[in-house]
């Protein structure tokens, strides 16, 4: 009897559509996002300030405040293209069911 | 401004804050839950990250350390835009475990290990107390600066009076919104709303003051970024190991505040919010900090000095005759200490109730849970005392510090502290080698290096530690410095304690973990967080349910309450397909029903409980190891039956192949029984007629003569017919006997061809050769080889049907063996017959053309075989060709034996 053998676990399928294959990458990026970020706000550490004689506090707020402004319109981004999505169709990836809500 | 007229707008405030809770608890008991479900609250409630120490502090932070206070919230930025790595799976988590707070989350992950929870909610209090204190202080501070004449109270009881009324005042709001109900999941709408009111009084309330500064103050932002390079703050220069250190201690904080994990992960009502929150919440962030420089920078020019800058949001405003604003920025400012406090108190009263109170009082009860008596009064009570108790030791600690501290340091020590739980943290929600073990060795570690190195020096050097420990060691071990730990000293003290702490902690963590072996519900629950995406539901710890199902009602009223215990059971019930309201105590329900009271009691607790009346049925190694001998029979039992049917299936296949090949075969057997019968029947007959006319008398001689030549030839053919059977049965039983002997290939062929000549000797026949090749040596049976080639030879005479018929012989030297090919120009054999050539009594067609009786080719493959060769059809010739393959030498007489 065949049928009571355990079904082996599903194999990850070789090929995707391409809408599933953008939200992996999109994934992807959306896990690279912090590791960019945190390189970009060390930067200013290797400016080696004590060598510039001038004050460059002002430069270092512009760079600082720019910085974080354009990550956070790149997690807006992402967010928007993961947001919904991620739980319409879960990967094995991206993981199982939603729980149900309870209130 | 009039002093009394300040606290008249605070009471007016706090009363929208009680009211906006109230109305929001009942919509959420109305069930319209959809506005207090949207993602905008979700991402304001945890602006609770920016306290008074982010109003006030840092402003002044800056005016000390010029851009070093963005550290502090671009930790969280990364964390939040990084929302994919730990913050799904923590929320995840949350949820499908029904987590209470962060000592319930380690307690659960580390097999439900209420010692564990103890030790996160002990360091909790402890770095969260300072934090509460400095709130106290700021709101103290806030009230100062606006009290210029102040009353005959204020000034008489001093500003530890308007700290005590605070806290007094926080801990009766608490304790009303915060212990409302023993909610399945902690959630409490109304506090959640009050906060995310507070979060944009706070953000409206900065930004204001930011625009008034750098547009109404300075000449806009132009002039701003020259006066920030004339002031005192830049001479401030990044160093690159406090940005990097202060960078990760505020990540690992947001991940870590008890108040921050009741906001992100226990009041979430929807992980989608997260989503939303991902950039919302850096961006409020930023938004916080946007005018934080412009405002240190014009107060630093323009205050005189010695004005504590911690206060510039207040005092800037207020030199400039900005009543208004300023009371806007105090309000800010009130409200940012207080949402910090309301739900630091209740994380913190939630984890001291679970963790603390709640597991006393089981081990204290000798009848245990069985006992009748009100659990969840109990629990909601211990709750209200550990609010209470949380703010008194808050106001206590601010009592007794004196509140002179520059509140960033606080703030940074409480930091520090909170981020000890991160390895366990992570390393628990990523690493299934993680075990309770290592998590207490790195928690207890982590936690003593940080009051040694950083809280305790901090309290003062009159405190607990003295200037001679602080210069020499303890007992004059120098190594031991608590800010030079293991003699490397000049580093900043705040770093050197991070640095040592998380890195001790780690090492402890890992080196346990690896080393030690955990118990089969911690591994369960290992499983269960860490795959938390594969599965849909947490790992089953209950094997089989000894419980009594009334008992198991009975406690859950009581921490459940009536009405909802019982709706659980009804409900568990009909799933199960029964009425009423007893299910089965099946390991599914009690899982779930644990669960569900994890959601108000804690993991641990909720374990304990059920285990108490289950009589520890948990899961246990035995249980263990006898599933998975029971999974490793069936899997073994189920390859055998896999490979059973297979045989089975080839079985079947040759059997039906040999029943075609049957069928097949006794058609032809039928054909040829008439045709033998007929074969047998017609020399008879004519012998016996013939033999009858002889016994007539006065028969001319030569007739006698003729007639008897006649019965002579028809008995000969008899013979011959009776002599292939024979023949064919001697061969088949392998009885025949061998004379080995050497003759040359050639002349057998050739003697062959002579033989067959024989046959319709009237056919014009060609035979090709290829004299050259079949020149050599063959040891064999030479009279039984030479039947096989006249055979086949013959064969090809008498079927072959093309015009000018034409036999081609090729031999061929194959190592040690020899092949000898016979092929014809005729229409071959057709595919479907060729598998039956070569069995007994096979003929092609009925033209009995040379008389044979279809024994030939059997005979031929039988000899053969003896001959330890083979015969066998070659398709795909232009005709049919058959090929003989036979050893040079015999295998029995050969050299190698």
């Amino acid at each position: 009897m065949p049928k009571a053998r355990p079904m082996p676990k599903a194999s990850q399928p070789l090929f995707l559509a391409r809408r599933s294959y953008r939200r992996r990458r999109m994934m992807d990026a959306a896990r690279v996002l912090p590791i960019a970020g945190a390189v970009i706000l060390m930067l200013p550490a290797l400016w080696s300030p004590e060598a510039t004689p001038e004050p460059d506090t002002a430069r270092g707020t512009v760079y600082l405040f720019a910085a974080w402004g354009m990550l956070i319109a790149c997690a807006f981004l992402l967010a928007r293209r993961l947001g919904d999505a991620q739980y319409e169709e879960e990967t094995a990836e991206g993981g199982g069911r939603l729980p149900p809500q309870e209130h | 401004m009039p002093f009394n007229i300040l606290v008249a707008v605070c009471l007016g405030y706090v009363i929208v804050l009680f009211a906006v809770a109230y109305f929001a608890e009942r919509r959420a008991r109305q069930g319209r839950l959809k506005f207090l479900h949207s993602p905008v609250v979700y991402t304001l409630s945890l602006s609770i990250y920016c306290t008074a120490w982010t109003f006030y502090g840092a402003v002044g932070y800056a005016a000390r350390s010029g851009l070093e206070f963005v550290t502090i919230y671009l930790g969280p930025t990364l964390v939040f835009i990084g929302w994919w790595w730990v913050l799904r799976k923590l929320v995840r988590i949350g949820r499908t475990q029904r987590v209470t707070s962060i000592a319930d989350l380690i307690s659960s992950r580390y097999g439900k290990s209420n010692t564990l929870g103890v030790i996160v909610t002990l360091m909790s209090v402890a770095s969260a107390t300072p934090y509460i204190a400095l709130q106290l202080q700021s709101v103290t501070l806030s009230f100062g600066v606006f009290a210029d004449h102040p009353p005959e109270f204020w000034a008489l009881s001093g500003q530890t009076e308007t700290a005590l009324w605070i806290a007094a005042g926080l801990a009766v709001f608490t304790i009303l919104f915060g212990t409302r109900n023993l909610d399945a999941n902690e959630r409490h709408h109304g506090v959640v709303m009050a906060i995310a009111l507070e979060a944009v009084v706070k953000l409206v309330a900065l930004v204001a003051v930011g625009v008034f500064i750098v547009w109404g103050v300075a000449g806009g932002v132009g002039d701003i970024l020259a006066r920030i390079d004339a002031s005192p703050i830049a001479e401030w220069h990044l160093k690159p190991g406090r940005f990097a250190g202060l960078l990760f201690v505020s990540a690992a904080a947001i991940l870590t505040l008890p108040r921050m994990f009741q906001v992100l992960v226990v009041e979430n009502v929807d992980e989608r919010h997260l989503t939303t929150a991902s950039w919302a919440f850096p961006a409020y962030l930023m938004t916080m900090s946007l005018f934080v420089i412009p405002i240190a920078v014009v107060g630093l020019e323009m205050m005189p000095a010695g004005t504590n800058p911690d206060l510039f949001v207040l005092t800037l405003p207020l030199s400039q005759g900005q009543g208004k604003l300023a009371l806007l920025a105090f309000l800010g400012g009130f409200s940012s200490a207080t949402s910090m406090v309301i739900v630091a108190a209740i994380a913190l009263a939630t984890m001291v109730s679970n963790h603390i109170v709640t597991p006393l009082w089981l081990a204290l009860r000798t009848g245990g849970v069985r006992e009748p008596g009100d659990v969840r009064g109990l629990v909601l009570m211990s709750r209200r005392i550990s609010i209470g108790a949380v703010l008194a030791m808050g106001y206590s600690y601010y009592h007794l510090s004196g509140g002179s501290e520059a509140l960033a340091a606080i703030g940074l020590i409480a930091f520090v502290g909170a981020s000890q739980v991160l390895p366990a943290l992570l390393g628990g929600i990523f690493w299934r080698g993680a075990t309770h073990v290592g998590a207490t060795a790195g928690l207890l570690i982590g936690f003593a290096v940080w009051l040694y190195a950083l809280f305790l020096p901090s309290v003062g050097e009159s405190g607990w530690i003295s200037a001679s420990v602080m210069a020499q060691g303890p007992f004059g071990i120098g190594w031991l410095r608590p800010q030079a730990l293991f003699g490397i000293s000049g580093i900043d003290p705040l770093l050197h304690a991070l640095f040592w702490s998380l890195l001790l902690n780690s090492l402890a963590f890992l080196i346990f973990s690896m080393v030690s072996f955990p118990p089969p519900m911690e591994r369960l629950q290992g499983v269960a967080f860490v795959n938390v995406f594969d599965q849909s539901q947490g790992a089953q710890g209950w094997t089989k349910g000894r419980a009594d199902p009334e008992d198991l009602l009975s406690m859950s009223q009581r921490i459940l309450g009536t009405e909802e215990a019982q709706g659980f059971f009804q409900a568990q019930a009909a799933a199960q397909g029964k009425t009423g309201f007893l299910p089965d105590t099946t390991p599914d329900f009690i899982a779930r029903l644990e669960r569900h009271l994890a959601g108000s009691v804690g993991a641990a607790t909720a374990h304990a409980m059920i285990a108490q009346l289950s009589g520890g049925a948990s899961v246990s190694v035995q249980d263990l190891i006898a599933v998975a001998g029971e999974t490793a029979e069936i899997k073994e039992y189920s390859a055998q039956l896999e490979a059973k049917s297979e045989e089975l299936a080839r079985t079947a296949r040759a059997l039906r192949d040999a029943n075609d090949k049957l069928t097949e075969l006794s058609v032809q057997k039928d054909a040829f029984l008439g045709q033998i019968s007929h074969e047998l029947r017609t020399p008879m007959t004519s012998i016996r007629a013939f033999s009858e006319i002889l016994m007539e008398p006065d028969i001319p001689e030569e007739m006698r003569q003729k007639y008897g030549e006649i019965i002579h030839e028809e008995a000969r053919r008899l013979t011959r017919l009776l002599d292939d059977l024979l023949d064919l049965s001697v061969l088949e039983n392998r009885k025949v006997q061998l004379n080995v002997s050497v003759a040359n290939l050639h002349d057998l062929i050739s003697k062959a061809v002579t033989a067959a000549g024989s046959t319709r000797p009237e056919r014009q026949f060609r035979i090709e050769r290829d004299v050259a090749a079949e020149h050599m040596p063959v040891f064999t049976d030479t009279d039984r080889l030479l039947q096989v080639f006249i055979n086949l030879i013959s064969n090809a005479r008498k079927y072959c049907d093309a015009d000018l018929p034409r036999l081609r012989i090729e031999v061929r030297k194959r190592g040690r063996k020899v092949q000898v090919d016979f092929i014809d120009n005729g229409s071959g054999i057709p595919k479907k017959a060729q598998a039956l050539i070569f069995e007994k009594f096979a003929r092609l067609t009925d033209t009995a053309s040379a008389g044979g009786a279809g024994l030939g080719l059997a005979i031929c493959r039988e000899i053969m075989t003896n001959l330890g060769g083979s015969i066998d059809y070659l398709p795909g010739q232009g005709g049919a060709a058959f090929r003989v393959t036979l050893p040079l030498r015999r295998a029995e007489d050969g050299a190698e034996g």
